[in-house]
């Protein structure tokens, strides 16, 4: 009995996560290789002096690619069951929404600086007697 | 009368899964020890913290009406006489990204029960982060004896130098605790307290070789913030 429960876990050892994750080397050097060179291209960004939309846009996805590949294959994600990656990966997508009410916000906060504090001097000199 | 699909412990896959395993009634997490779940909801909280200092760093750069310094030359160096702009920045990326490959290779010689290469590459993982926390000391050195200040710099909006302290300061405290964490593990692994089942100093339980993933997944995270950091704060 103890026997076949001991034959049952080594046989199952390789696909168990509890027993811990076991991929080849060659997968890690592979998502390693290509980090630096999504670095790289991050770095070349502003080298090569992109402006507006297309830096922001390659910042972006340079960004998100990198994160991916770190999430994914480092730190183990897609061999998890979905009941743990989805506990973790959809609550930051709610940090979103927080990004969007800053941004009015702080759109809002620029409007009102402009308006009562910029362009001309709106406090005259103190008088003095 | 028992089910034996009920009592079965073999987790069904995809959507089903993960809604049979969030209604079970039991444990949600049906493959990952509870190191490794706790490991990850700590590291969503430190997402949550970060992410209020991305997006105070965003609010106070779209309402400031004075120019944002530009990055690219505030963190620009003379090499041998050659101006490169963010050169510093960029080493320090690359040191970070190093550090996690030495880090993933680690973890993966740990579930192999390597004892010397897993010490090893622990050890050159805290070796870079340690450098890493160097360049950093040298940057905040260098940008203070520029005249930074939370509250003022010489380029523009005075926000640049808040934000960059804040930032910078919690990430690179994230580095050095992660360095602490992993020099103290890579000893145990080195004693093999994982294998002897010696017990820990500080929670008087046995080891398991599954903390050198852990160790490995904080010092994925911190290498993940730094993504963020990189391309929102100093390249934007």
């Amino acid at each position: 009995m103890a026997e076949a429960h001991m034959s049952s876990q080594t046989l199952a050892a390789p696909t168990d996560h509890a027993e811990g994750q076991q991929h080849p080397i060659r997968l890690y050097l592979i998502v390693w290789f290509w980090l630096f060179v999504l670095s790289a291209c991050s770095y070349a960004v502003d080298l090569l002096q992109f402006q507006g939309y297309l830096r922001w846009g390659l910042i972006l996805m340079l960004m998100v690619g990198k994160a991916g590949l770190i999430i994914a294959v480092f730190m183990h994600m897609v061999w998890e069951r979905l009941a743990l990656s989805y506990a973790i990966l959809v609550p930051p997508v709610l940090v979103l929404v927080f990004v969007i009410l800053m941004a009015f916000e702080a759109d809002y906060t620029f409007f009102t600086r402009m308006e009562f504090f910029g362009a001309s001097p709106a406090v005259p000199a103190p008088v003095v007697h | 009368m028992s089910d034996p699909a009920v009592t079965h412990t073999d987790p069904q896959p995809g959507l089903t899964g993960f809604v049979s395993d969030w209604s079970s009634d039991k444990t949600a997490f049906k493959t990952a020890s509870w190191g490794k779940a706790m490991i990850w909801i700590f590291l969503l909280s430190d997402t949550f913290i970060f992410s209020c200092f991305l997006i105070a760093y965003m609010t106070v750069r779209m309402s400031t009406t004075e120019p944002w310094p530009n990055p690219s030359e505030v963190f620009a160096l003379e090499i041998g006489g050659v101006h490169m702009p963010l050169i510093l920045i960029a080493i320090m990326t690359f040191v970070l990204i190093s550090s996690s490959g030495t880090m993933a290779m680690a973890v993966n010689f740990g579930y192999r029960r390597d004892r010397v290469k897993t010490t090893v590459l622990m050890l050159l993982t805290a070796a870079l982060g340690a450098t890493f926390v160097g360049m950093q000391a040298f940057e905040w050195t260098k940008l203070i004896s520029e005249g930074v200040r939370p509250w003022e710099n010489p380029w523009g909006a005075p926000q640049f130098g808040s934000v960059f302290f804040m930032v910078t300061g919690f990430h690179g405290t994230h580095v050095t605790i992660g360095v602490i964490f992993l020099l103290l593990m890579a000893r145990k692994v080195w004693r093999g307290d994982f294998d002897t089942g010696k017990k820990g100093f500080f929670t008087s339980r046995k080891g398991r070789w599954e903390i050198v993933e852990i160790t490995g997944l904080y010092w994925h995270f911190v290498d993940l913030v730094w993504v963020f950091i990189f391309a929102l704060f100093y390249l934007w």
